[in-house]
C-alpha cells in the first residue's frame, strides 16, 4: 500500500491544474533536485558522503539475532551496533532495548522532560510537497501574521508560563522573508528564554543574523534521505533541492547557532534507512562540530486538510519505538522531541524509555492561541493547520500528566550567551 | 559532628558532600539535602533562569549554600557571563566554572577554565573550577585565584568511578586547595575510596537521580564519604603488596 497524495482542489485555474497533473505524471517537468539554484550557498562539507555511503551500503536484512545481542551487551554503541538495533532482527528484543535506553536517558539526562510549543506565524508556501497541508495547490486558508499580532500570540503562550519557543513559517521566501523572521526572534526573545526556529533552510549569513535576533537553535527536516523518493514527493520550489537542505545544520553552525536539529518524516520511505540516515547525519555532524547541541525528532505522516487518508504506512508504534531506543542507546547525549502528532499514550510512555523534549499547548494553524488557550474567540481570521495533531494537551495538563508519572517537567534548561 | 571542618570563601563547612540538582524532581531537593546532611548544592544558572512555576531556587532550604554552575559555556567569556548572570540572580559569589566544547562527554575545557577563573576571581567571585585533572592546569588555577580545584573523576554521568585515579592522588598530594572530585562517581564506595586518598570533598548528581531510592542513597554516599575522611584521618595501614612482614627487622643486625 502507499500513500495516495495527489488532490485536485476546485478552487484551481484550469492553468494551475495543468501544471499540477504535469509536474505530478511528468519528472521530466520537474528540475533536477540534486541541483542548486541561484542564490542558495554551497559549502565545503563531507558529511553528506559519509553518511550516504553508510546508508547505501545498509542491508538490513542481514542482521541477525546475534547481531542485536552483541549490540545490547556492548559498553559503547558502534555504528553497525546501531545499525543491528534499526534491523527487523531486534524487533523481538524491543523491551531489552527500551531498558537500555532508559538507563543511558537517565544518566544524561536525569528525569527530566522539557516542554515547548510551536508558533507558526506564516501559511504561505511556495513549494509542492504532495504529503503536506502548507502545499501551495492545497486550499487553505492562508494567513501571515504581522508583528502586532505576533506579539499578541507570544503574550498568551507566555502567560500560560511556557518558555520555550519554536517559530515557524510555511517554506515561502516571498512572503515571510528572513527579515520578518528576523523581527519575530526579536520580539520572541522579550517573552521566552529560548528560541528555536523551523523555517525554509537558508544562507549561513542569514542564519547568523536571525541568531543574532535571538534564535539560537534551527530544526530542519530531510523528510526522506532516499534522494529518488525525494524527488517524486517535492515538486516544485526551493525545497525540491536536496543537497542544499541536507546542508542546512551545517550552516546554521557556522552561522553561529547553539544547536540544530535533524529528522526525518516517517512514513515517505524505507523507514530502516531514513532512520540510520538521520542519527549518522547528527553523528557524523557532531564529530565535525563537537559543542555543538544536537536533536533528533521522530514524526509520523499525519493526515492533512484535504486528504485525511495520509499515513505513516509500515511505521506503527512498534517500529517508533524501536527507532526511538535506538537512536537514544547510540546517541545517548541527544535530545530526543516527540510531538503532538503522536498520542497522549506514546508520548507518556516514550518519555519514561527515551524522549526528553514534547510539545504541548500545540496549534500548527496561524493565529489561533488566544482563542484556543483562553477559550476567547473574537471572530478575528486565522490560517489552517499543517496537519492534524494528536495529542491536544494544553500545557497545565501536559505539566501535570508528566509530574504524575514520576518526572521533573523544565521550561527552561538555556541561557542565551 | 567532629571539628573536622574545612573552609571556601571564608565559609565553614562540615559537610563533604556537595549534592547535584539537576536531574531529579524538584520535589526530592528537600529530602536529598536533608539525608545527605549536605551544605552545599549546585544548580544550573540556565535551569534556575526560569519566570515562575516551579523555580528550583524555592526548593533549596535557605541554611545550603548555593553553587551555581555555568554550564552551557562554550567559552570563557560565556562563563563570565553566566556566572554573572547568577549573581544578579541572587545566588551569591560562590561560582563553580565548567566550560565545555564537547557536548558528547561534557569534558571541560581547561585552557578556557583557567581563562574564566582568572576573571571571575578578580571580580570577587569564589571560584571553583571543574577540570581534567592535570597537574600543571591546577597550578595555572591555583594562580589564577581558585578557592578548589574540582578534577572529573570520568565523564559526567557516567557512573564509572575513579577513572582518573592515580592523577587526582598527585593533585592531592601537590596543591594546596581543596581538591573536589567531581562527575564520575557513581557509588558510596567510590566516594569512599576518594576521601580516603585525601580529596576534601565529593559531588554527585547522578548516582542519586538513576538510584532507586534517593534519599536513602544520599544518606549511603554521607555515611561512605565520612567513612573515607575519617580513615584518612585515621591514617590508613599499609597495604602489603607481596607475602607478609618479616617480625624481625631485616636490618635488625646493625649494631653501631
Amino acid at each position: 500500500m502507499e500513500n495516495q497524495f495527489f488532490v485536485d482542489s476546485e478552487y484551481l485555474s484550469e492553468k494551475a491544474l495543468e501544471k499540477k497533473h504535469k509536474l505530478e505524471t511528468d519528472p521530466s517537468s520537474r528540475t533536477n533536485h540534486m541541483e542548486y539554484m541561484p542564490g542558495m550557498e554551497q559549502i565545503d562539507s563531507d558529511i553528506c558522503e559519509k553518511v550516504m555511503s553508510q546508508v547505501a551500503s545498509y542491508d538490513y536484512q542481514t542482521y541477525t539475532e546475534k547481531d542485536v545481542k552483541a549490540a545490547l551487551e556492548h559498553r559503547t554503541c558502534s555504528v553497525e551496533d546501531f545499525k543491528a538495533l534499526l534491523s527487523p532482527a531486534a524487533e523481538p528484543f524491543l523491551e531489552q532495548m527500551a531498558e537500555r535506553a532508559r538507563w543511558e536517558t537517565s544518566k544524561h539526562f536525569g528525569n527530566t522532560v522539557y516542554l515547548f510549543t510551536p508558533l507558526y506565524i506564516a501559511n504561505y508556501c511556495e513549494n509542492y510537497c504532495v504529503y503536506c497541508g502548507f502545499n501551495c495547490y492545497n486550499h487553505i486558508n492562508r494567513m501571515k501574521l504581522n508583528m502586532e499580532q505576533i506579539e499578541k500570540e507570544m503574550k498568551v503562550i507566555a502567560d500560560s508560563g511556557m518558555e520555550e519557543i519554536l517559530i515557524l513559517t510555511g517554506e515561502s521566501r516571498g512572503k515571510s522573508g528572513v527579515d520578518y523572521i528576523g523581527e519575530a526572534c526579536k520580539l520572541a526573545k522579550k517573552y521566552f528564554r529560548m528560541v528555536g526556529l523551523e523555517i525554509y533552510p537558508v544562507n549561513s549569513d542569514e542564519y547568523r543574523y536571525l541568531h543574532e535576533c535571538g534564535a539560537d537553535y534551527v530544526t530542519v527536516f530531510q523528510e526522506t534521505y532516499d534522494t529518488d523518493k525525494y524527488e517524486t514527493l517535492h515538486l516544485m520550489g526551493h525545497k525540491r533541492v536536496w543537497p542544499y537542505r541536507f546542508n542546512a545544520q551545517e550552516r546554521a553552525l557556522m552561522g553561529g547557532m547553539r544547536g540544530v536539529g535533524f529528522s526525518a518524516l516517517l512514513g515517505l520511505s524505507d523507514f530502516h534507512k531514513d532512520a540510520l540516515a538521520s542519527a549518522l547525519h547528527v553523528y557524523y555532524l557532531q564529530r565535525k562540530y563537537p559543542h555543538a547541541e544536537m536533536s533528533l525528532s521522530c514524526p509520523r505522516l499525519r493526515p492533512i486538510i484535504n486528504n485525511d487518508k495520509i499515513n505513516p504506512l509500515d511505521v506503527h508504534e512498534k517500529q517508533l519505538c524501536q527507532i526511538i531506543c535506538a537512536y537514544r542507546i547510540f546517541l545517548p547525549y541527544v535530545g530526543i522531541t516527540v510531538s503532538s502528532r503522536e498520542s497522549a499514550s506514546f508520548r507518556n510512555g516514550i518519555v519514561k524509555i527515551a524522549a526528553t523534549k514534547v510539545s504541548a499547548g500545540v496549534s500548527t494553524g496561524i493565529g489561533d492561541h488566544e482563542s484556543k488557550y483562553s477559550g476567547k474567540d473574537d471572530g478575528t481570521e486565522t490560517g489552517d493547520e499543517q496537519f492534524e495533531i494528536n495529542d491536544g494537551r494544553s500545557f497545565e495538563t501536559m505539566y501535570e500528566d508528566i509530574t504524575e508519572e514520576g518526572l521533573q517537567p523544565v521550561l527552561n534548561d538555556y541561557v542565551y550567551v | 559532628m567532629n571539628n573536622d571542618t574545612w573552609t571556601l570563601g571564608g565559609h565553614e563547612f562540615h559537610s563533604r558532600f556537595i549534592l547535584g540538582s539537576g536531574k531529579y524532581s524538584l520535589n526530592l531537593i528537600e529530602a536529598a539535602v536533608k539525608d545527605a546532611g549536605a551544605e552545599i548544592i549546585t544548580l544550573a544558572v540556565r535551569r534556575a533562569n526560569t519566570r515562575e512555576h516551579e523555580n528550583i531556587l524555592d526548593y533549596i532550604p535557605d541554611h545550603v549554600t548555593l553553587l551555581p554552575n555555568t554550564s552551557g559555556a562554550r567559552t570563557a567569556e560565556e562563563a563570565v557571563r553566566i556566572a554573572r548572570l547568577a549573581r544578579e540572580l541572587g545566588c551569591g559569589d560562590f561560582v563553580k566554572v565548567e566550560i565545555m566544547r564537547d557536548s558528547k562527554y561534557l569534558l571541560p575545557d581547561n585552557q578556557e577554565t583557567i581563562r574564566a577563573t582568572e576573571i571571575l576571581a578578580k571580580e570577587g567571585f569564589v571560584v571553583m573550577p571543574y577540570m581534567y585533572p592535570d597537574l600543571n592546569v591546577a597550578r595555572d588555577l591555583v594562580n589564577a585565584g581558585a578557592a578548589s580545584v574540582m578534577p572529573l573523576a570520568s565523564p559526567i554521568g557516567s557512573n564509572k568511578g575513579l577513572a582518573t585515579k592515580e592523577f587526582i592522588q598527585i593533585l592531592i598530594d601537590e596543591i594546596d586547595l581543596p581538591i573536589i572530585v567531581d562527575a564520575g562517581i557513581g557509588k558510596p564506595s567510590q566516594a569512599c575510596e576518594a576521601m580516603e586518598m585525601g580529596a576534601a570533598a565529593i559531588m554527585a548528581n547522578t548516582a542519586l537521580a538513576t538510584a532507586g531510592n534517593l534519599p536513602l542513597m544520599a544518606s549511603a554516599f554521607k555515611d561512605a564519604i565520612e567513612a573515607g575522611r575519617n580513615a584518612y584521618l585515621a591514617g590508613l595501614g599499609r597495604v602489603l603488596t607481596r607475602g607478609a612482614a618479616a617480625s624481625d627487622p631485616l636490618t635488625g643486625f646493625l649494631r653501631d
